[in-house]
């Protein structure tokens, strides 16, 4: 069908699709979990919140890990090096994620202020932290990590949990917490109950600010620091050889991508226009346009990251020809291909019946419809 | 050099996330098509009981789900996080079930769960129906593709070594996901994963008879589970060991091993009822044997011969000896001489590669090994055989004792004389755990039993870790233990706390303990008056 190397473009595509519609589903999740003890006072009001996302949830969480594994088939040398690599922060992600499902379902099980109280800090917990230290390390993408291969492949790494706060990647972890709080926000606008909804516009404008600066920031920091430049490859169609290339390193460089292809620049700015955009659209009453904007701008921010790394996906600092890059940490010809026809059929199936879903249960949640499903509802 | 502290603890900690998550899997994979059989009832019928009796079941097999997904995660994690060695070898391979897991099956029940709980009110009887039985579908296609992924350890075919890339890729996906194994594997797994729904309603139904409350209710409760763990069971006992002990040396190992069989024996061959295996000595001391009978359960004929334990290490010495001229040539190749003569020595040797890295523990150079070093690497290929033996024995105990629980069950309730016969609903009741013994004592068999491999043949286990130090694995297991431990009495507590409280939990004021309390209401409106 596609040559291979064609067929390495196209996974890199996919990818970035799987992390992008996680982003715009479980990252609203994430917001509103993120929001949860700041919008809702009372239990009820809680509940509200928590029922905007209720039978969705389980679903949106899927994104996350069908992108894990995901990676796992596609780019199997980039799984095993980032998860290891970044062993702790894994572990903390991992330990945070724990706490969603079981609060989203147990909380209201029991008539407790004290057992409900601690299920919200778990939601909020278990929402915020997995956002910023996805922000952190894909910071550390652009920085690469301290890894190199034996002569078997086996991947070493030699850097410590601590040196992945460099100010570059904490920077990008207040982009990806204010984008993820900012389109919870703009769901909640959408569909809680006026009371709470009402108070979100305040959160919308300041996260949209901080994103906005952050992300520009960001934009200004890259023109400082050492980015990595593919300078000589084999063959892209041969079997990859992870150890057979060249990789040099120049201040700026990962700015390059935007002179070559100028078009590319469209997308930070559109992510900025977006963000802009869909705060305005909240101040005059359209709340539903507001979402599609805050998803479009999520696309583009995560756009924006990858054309910025492109080819690589996680640069080596202490070996640069180990540099993983989306020509040579990939599967076999023949993996790419059969999983090409697997997503090509499942992912529209998908979006058809989680479509389906959505439609079934669009409403505004009210504090009268939870008190009416009390034993019911989440 | 390996440091085997760091090997048995990534070891430690995959078993101890992995035998946790299967704690709640089987529930789940159970207790869905027993809703979508309640509620196909209530869509027939209209009979409103029947609604109860899925929302009330769906409350429990709620609380199980969370915790299913949450430890779910784990293993998701836990390849890329402490095997990164093992996804770089097979990820080509072992990968992509895993994607395709996640795209037929997690999104089907992970999106329809939530529409279970809370669509009620806004889809149609025949509509709600329709994401119960697609939900009960994910579940049996996540098992189904997990299971082809572990298959493929256990018998890795339809993959091949290139020298290239240094790992495992994929020749032939349809032999893959038609691995033989991996059929008996689903069929086996699932269906104990049925027997554990099955047992779980029945048990608790039990204890409201025996408390003679919501008998209406749990009788139906009952029917349904005694009706379903009835064929389950059959499914399990009878179908689940067929066939898939021909192929894969490994499986030959661990049927030796589960059935401590020595020396091959003159087919066919007898079962060891009980015994206590001594490796060392190669010889079971007090045995019982039962004539012919390992030879049928086996092989399923009286003129096949199960291979014993001398003889499969008589074959995996000269297997070793293979491997190390196929890592000989490996090396050379790798060093960058890829002449047409040593490619075409290393494709000669190269299905014996992985019993050349079972040196690697030893000497790093491989071929250098000495004779006593061969020698340890072969006792290597046989895993302890003791513990195998003995869980092997309890999982199928607890298979013959839910067999006569779930028979007479089905009989008397058949007979309608369920609620007379006390003993049979209280052995229900204290039964309830035996599912949940047999499944991890069956997994502990198939995982253990498969030792020293992480891919049978191809990846000895001590290979795969990821190059962390010991003491990061230690810290996350930990970690692990003090909040699985939270976990688990909170689930458990809940769990008890709703099956307590049976169906009242729905507060339709239709059941025992809302009833009880409105006499009493209505006596205090009696006296006021
Ligand atoms: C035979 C069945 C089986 C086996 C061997 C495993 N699982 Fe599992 N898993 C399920 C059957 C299942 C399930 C029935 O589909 C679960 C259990 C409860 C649940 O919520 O879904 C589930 C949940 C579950 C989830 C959450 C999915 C969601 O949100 O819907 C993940 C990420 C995994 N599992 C991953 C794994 C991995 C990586 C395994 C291998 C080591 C594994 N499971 C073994
Ligand atoms: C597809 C599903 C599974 C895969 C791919 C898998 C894979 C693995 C791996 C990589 C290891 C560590 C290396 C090793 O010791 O071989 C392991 C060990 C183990 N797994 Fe599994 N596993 C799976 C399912 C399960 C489940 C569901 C259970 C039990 C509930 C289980 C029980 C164990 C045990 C007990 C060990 C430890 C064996 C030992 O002592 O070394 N596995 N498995
Ligand atoms: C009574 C007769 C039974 C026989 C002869 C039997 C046989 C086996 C064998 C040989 C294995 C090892 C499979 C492997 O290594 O690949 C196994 C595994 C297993 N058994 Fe059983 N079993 C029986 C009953 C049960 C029961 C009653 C349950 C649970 C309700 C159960 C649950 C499991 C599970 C979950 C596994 C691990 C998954 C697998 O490898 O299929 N078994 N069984």
């Amino acid at each position: 069908m596609f040559d291979y190397e064609t067929l390495k473009l196209i996974w890199w595509l996919i990818i970035g699709v799987l992390l992008i519609c996680f982003a715009i589903t479980d990252g609203m999740d994430m917001g509103v979990g993120a929001l949860l003890p700041f919008v809702a006072k009372t239990d009820q009001e809680r509940r509200v919140v928590i029922n905007t996302v209720g039978a969705h949830w389980d679903g949106n969480q899927v994104w996350f890990i069908t992108a894990g594994a995901a990676l796992f088939a596609a780019w199997p040398p980039v799984y095993g090096t980032a998860f290891s690599s970044f062993y702790f922060a894994m572990m903390l992600v991992l330990f945070a994620l724990f706490l969603r499902p079981l609060a989203f379902d147990y909380r209201s099980k029991i008539e407790s202020d004290k057992w409900r109280n601690n299920w919200d800090w778990a939601i909020f917990v278990g929402s915020s932290v997995p956002p910023l230290v996805f922000g952190v390390a894909f910071g550390n993408l652009f920085l690469g990590a301290p890894f190199s291969f034996d002569e078997f492949l086996k991947v070493t790494y030699t850097g410590s949990f601590f040196e992945l706060f460099h100010p570059f990647a904490l920077l990008c972890g207040v982009v990806s917490v204010a984008m993820i709080v900012f389109h919870g926000a703009v769901w909640i606008n959408l569909r809680a109950d006026h009371i709470i909804a009402q108070r979100t516009p305040k959160i919308i404008n300041i996260s949209v600010v901080v994103l906005v600066l952050a992300f520009v920031l960001g934009g200004v920091y890259l023109t400082q620091i050492d980015g990595y430049m593919l300078t000589q490859i084999a063959d892209k169609n041969a079997a990859p050889d992870l150890l057979n290339k060249t990789v040099e390193r120049a201040t700026g460089a990962w700015l390059n991508n935007y002179t070559l292809m100028p078009l590319t620049m469209l997308l930070p700015l559109s992510a900025i226009a977006l963000a802009l955009g869909s705060a305005l659209l909240v101040k005059v009453k359209r709340p539903g346009y507001a979402l599609l904007a805050s998803s479009l701008m999520l696309m583009a921010i995560i756009a924006t990251a990858g054309v910025s790394l492109f080819p690589f996906i996680l640069p080596s600092s202490s070996f640069m020809d180990h540099s993983l890059t989306i020509w040579d940490a990939v599967s076999s010809e023949k993996t790419l291909n059969i999983m090409l026809l697997v997503v090509s059929f499942f992912l529209p199936l998908i979006i058809s019946y989680t479509t389906w879903c959505y439609v079934k249960m669009w409403r505004r949640v009210t504090v009268q419809e939870i008190s009416e499903n009390e034993h019911s509802a989440y | 050099m390996i440091d085997d502290s760091l090997v048995d603890l990534s070891r430690w900690q995959f078993a101890i996330t992995a035998l946790y998550h299967f704690l709640f899997v089987p529930l789940t994979i159970g207790m869905t098509w027993i809703l979508v059989i309640m509620e196909s009832v209530y869509v027939m019928t209209g009979r409103q009981i029947y609604k109860d009796m899925t929302k009330f079941w769906g409350k429990l097999f709620g609380i199980n789900f969370a915790i299913g997904v949450t430890t779910g995660l784990t293993m998701e994690f836990e390849f890329g996080t402490n095997w990164a060695y093992y996804s770089h070898y097979v990820g080509d391979v072992f990968g992509a079930p895993l994607a395709i897991e996640g795209l037929m099956a997690f999104f089907m029940e992970s999106t329809l769960v939530g529409m279970f709980f809370l669509s009620w009110d806004r889809l149609t009887k025949r509509q709600h129906l329709a994401v119960t039985f697609f939900m009960a579908l994910g579940t049996n296609f996540s098992a189904l593709w997990i299971l082809v992924a572990n298959a493929w350890m256990q018998n890795p075919i339809g993959a091949e070594f290139n020298y290239q890339t240094m790992r495992m890729e994929m020749q032939s996906f349809t032999e893959i996901v038609f691995n033989p194994v991996a059929q008996v594997k689903f069929i086996h797994t699932v269906s104990a994963g049925y027997v554990a729904g099955s047992m779980f309603v029945l048990g608790i139904s039990s204890y409201y008879l025996l408390k003679g409350r919501d008998i209406a209710f749990a009788k139906r409760s009952f029917s349904v589970a005694a009706a379903f763990g009835l064929a389950s069971i059959l499914c399990v006992i009878l179908l689940g060991d067929e066939s898939g002990y021909e192929v894969g040396d490994i499986q030959k190992v661990k049927l030796a091993a589960i059935e401590a069989e020595w020396e091959t024996e003159e087919a066919p061959a007898a079962f060891t009822l009980i015994g206590l295996p001594d490796q060392d000595a190669h010889h079971t001391d007090y045995a019982i044997k039962i004539p012919y009978a390992l030879g049928l359960i086996a092989t399923r004929s009286l003129d096949k011969t199960v291979t014993g334990i001398v003889d499969l290490e008589k074959a995996h010495e000269e297997k070793i000896k293979l491997g190390m001229k196929a890592y000989e040539y490996l090396v050379k190749l790798r060093a960058g001489d890829e002449s047409p003569e040593n490619i075409a020595q290393f494709d000669r040797y190269k299905e014996h590669l992985g019993y050349g890295l079972l040196l690697k523990r030893y000497t790093p150079n491989v071929v250098d090994a000495t004779d006593a070093q061969i020698q340890a690497a072969v006792k290597d290929t046989i895993p302890p055989v003791m513990p195998l033996f003995f869980s092997f024995r309890v999982m199928v105990g607890c298979g013959v004792l839910m067999l006569i629980i779930l028979s007479l069950s089905f009989y008397y309730n058949a007979k309608r004389q369920i609620t007379e016969k006390r003993w049979l609903l209280r052995a229900a009741l204290y039964g309830i755990p035996l599912p949940w013994i047999a499944i991890e004592t069956g997994w502990f068999v198939a995982e253990f039993g498969r030792q020293p491999w992480a891919i049978s043949e191809v990846l000895p286990t001590f290979m795969a870790t990821s190059s962390l130090n010991a003491s990061d694995v230690l810290i996350t297991m930990v970690g692990f233990i003090i909040f699985y431990t939270i976990l688990a009495v909170i689930e458990f507590w809940l769990m008890f706390k709703f099956a307590r409280l049976g169906p009242s939990s729905l507060h339709t004021g239709r059941y025992h303990f809302e009833k009880e309390q409105q006499k009493l209401s209505g006596l205090h409106s009696d006296l006021a008056n």
